[in-house]
């Protein structure tokens, strides 16, 4: 009696783990199978036939290939400049006494709390006032913008649980303050930092709605399946989507073999 | 162990001179001066708070200090950075790079200074703390004791003139504890370098070091021999922060040669040397294992001028608590005037039992006596210790920690 309430216990945390699992990756799942699919029409909603023809020529959409390649730049340059201004922000509001540190604090949270329709209205306002034309390097500027107050939380959060001691101990062993910086406190922050880094590229090649009120004329991968909708979405938007879920995949499956085959090395 | 690299001259003495920290308002040292001979074991000795981490880390450069000066032979080091000075230390909590491997935590000082080859030294010294064979694991995967060691290793491996040991065996249990401090008297004892050991441990710092500085409130209150400061202790704090003692306030009634009189209660005591004119303030303490707890009748009567010297200082009372631990048998005994008093006796055999209730005199020889400056109100303050702790043979009573 026992032993099968237990089973049953054990069985539906499993159960309910298996739906949530699912209901997590469906999306996903309908995206990567929808690439495949020989669409017929203009929509790409019913399943046709397999079909490989998606994969084989991505750039055969016309703009497509090179709003990715707009996406990729934007999210590069944006990632580089908000994390190492987030990382030292981080380290300021983590390390130091300062006048205004407890406000400073408290205003990173705000661009991250602010309604991204009101952030993008408000920047497309300045941007016109000051008489900046709106294009590649105003969605650059927004992305930063809105991208840096991950940074600095998620760095921030690793520093936390830093111990300043370590620091100590590389001083009392002959090691100056770069190199301790650069032995000690870097690579001990450096998760901190490339997950910030890594969160902050998402979110700006994913934005819609700031770079919807910023680009001008230029047109961002998220802008392209937009515009795309309103005619009918291409299966090659598809391909891109599963793509870079495949090269995400693969970067964490990537990091955790590194890890084992290291460990194991050992 | 590899040559001395790096030291051009004999071996120097560290010396500390009028030392002062304060943190705004807090004094954490306070006009601190000592010499620390080169190539002792030195304990600096304290409840927490009482200024020895920080005197620690203005040697090792993480604190600049307020005045005064730290000196090396007649190099003074005192605003040097802490990678500039030829002092390593071993921090409490190890503060061991979780993010390299206890190879590279070891190599790490040597590293910084430019030396390439340092796997054989590194296997050397590994093989000294006996972790041959751990130096490809994270200190992570390492247990206290071990990391202990690493922390040891690593800072050894500089050959520093100074090694700066900060309660490094605090995290540790007991019996490891034990162990690692036979370890580092060896170590020591091997490699020759300056020892400075800060603890709140009384039986750590006796068991290892040569020469101890009890520091009580920023400043030193006695220096001395383990042995010394245990048979002399200069002032109450002391007598209770090294073991336990029984302490006495009276008066002087008179000097006689090297030995000075002393009424306390109307009982006449001999304390070895000159307490100041008859009628001044004078205070004495007695350590419970030099006192005997005899039988009422066992005793000669205590105005006898004549007597024993093994019971030339005696004082009656009544038991009023007895616990056997074994080793010994510890008595509390009350005064007439309401003052305890503990005594300690060796289970060797011999002598009458005592039971609680009797009355008895408590004796000792006048040359176990020991003067006692009058307590000031700091030490009296930490010295309110309990007396005696049933259950715990003395030498091994935890006080203070």
């Amino acid at each position: 009696m026992n032993r099968a309430v237990h089973a049953v216990r054990r069985h539906a945390v499993m159960a309910v783990g298996v739906l949530v699992l699912l209901y997590l990756f469906l999306p996903v799942a309908v995206v990567v199978a929808f690439s495949f699919n020989d669409a017929a029409g203009r929509f790409n909603f019913s399943w046709q036939g397999f079909t490989l023809d998606a994969w084989r020529h991505p750039c055969r959409v016309p703009g497509m290939c090179e709003s990715v390649s707009t996406s990729l730049q934007v999210g590069a340059i944006a990632t580089v400049a908000a994390t190492i201004l987030g990382t030292l922000l981080a380290f300021a509001l983590a390390r130091h006494q300062f006048r205004g540190r407890a406000s400073t604090s408290l205003l990173v949270f705000l661009p991250m709390a602010t309604p991204e329709v009101v952030m993008g209205a408000s920047l497309l306002t300045l941007f016109v006032n000051v008489g900046v034309a709106t294009g590649f390097a105003t969605i650059v500027i927004a992305h930063i913008l809105f991208t840096v107050s991950f940074v600095v939380v998620t760095v921030k959060a690793r520093l936390a649980g830093f111990d300043s001691r370590l620091e100590e101990a590389a001083m009392d062993l002959y090691a100056d303050e770069w190199q301790t910086f650069r032995r000690i406190t870097l690579p001990l922050a450096a998760p901190g930092i490339l997950s910030g880094a890594l969160l902050a590229f998402a979110l700006s090649f994913d934005d819609f709605i700031i770079t919807n009120f910023n680009s001008g004329t230029t047109i961002t991968f998220p802008m392209f399946v937009w515009g795309a909708a309103q005619r009918g979405v291409p299966p090659e938007v598809n391909v891109v989507g599963a793509a870079m879920f495949i090269l995400a995949l693969g970067c964490v499956g990537g990091a955790e073999v590194w890890r084992r085959v290291r460990a194991a090395r050992r | 162990m590899p040559e001395r690299a790096g030291q051009q001259h004999g071996p120097r003495d560290l010396r500390l001179v009028g030392l002062r920290k304060a943190f705004g308002s807090a004094v954490a040292v306070d006009d601190l001066s000592l010499t620390i001979p080169a190539g002792s074991f030195f304990a600096l000795l304290g409840p927490s708070g009482c200024g020895k981490t920080t005197t620690l880390r203005m040697v090792a450069g993480l604190e600049i200090p307020t005045a005064g000066q730290v000196l090396l032979g007649d190099e003074d080091i005192t605003r040097r950075r802490p990678y500039e000075r030829p002092v390593n230390t071993v921090f409490q909590s190890y503060a061991l790079f979780p993010h390299l491997s206890v190879e590279e935590n070891v190599a790490f000082g040597l590293r910084r200074r430019g030396r390439k080859d340092v796997k054989g030294v590194v296997a050397e010294m590994l093989a000294l703390v006996e972790l041959a064979g751990f130096g490809r694991r994270r200190p992570g995967q390492l247990s206290g004791g071990q990391q202990q060691r690493v922390a040891v290793a690593r800072a050894l491996i500089n050959e520093p003139e100074v090694l700066l040991l900060d309660e490094p065996l605090g995290a540790l249990d007991l019996k490891l504890r034990r162990q690692m401090q036979l370890e580092l008297k060896r170590i020591q004892t091997s490699v020759g370098s300056t020892f400075v050991h800060v603890t709140h441990d009384q039986e750590e710092a006796m068991t290892m070091a040569d020469t101890i500085a009890v520091m009580n409130a920023g400043l030193v209150e006695q220096l001395g021999s383990p042995r010394e400061l245990y048979e002399r202790p200069a002032s109450r704090y002391v007598a209770n922060f090294l073991g336990q003692s029984n302490c006495l306030d009276g008066s002087v009634v008179a000097t006689q040669g090297d030995e000075t009189l002393v009424e306390v209660h109307g009982v006449r005591l001999l304390v070895p040397g000159r307490l100041g004119p008859p009628g001044s303030p004078a205070s004495l303490g007695v350590r419970p294992e030099k006192a005997r707890a005899l039988p009422w009748d066992a005793a000669l009567p205590a105005d006898s001028a004549v007597r024993d010297p093994a019971l030339r200082n005696a004082i009656p009372g009544t038991v009023t608590d007895v616990s056997f631990t074994g080793l010994s048998t510890q008595y509390v005994v009350r005064t007439a005037w309401g003052e305890d008093l503990g005594v300690f006796s060796q289970n060797a055999g011999g002598e009458a039992p005592v039971l609680r209730g009797d009355t008895v005199v408590v004796a000792w020889r006048p040359e176990h006596t020991f003067p006692l400056a009058p307590a000031s109100v700091v030490a009296e303050e930490a010295a309110e210790q309990p007396l005696p702790r049933p259950a715990v043979p003395p030498t091994m009573a935890p006080l203070g920690s």
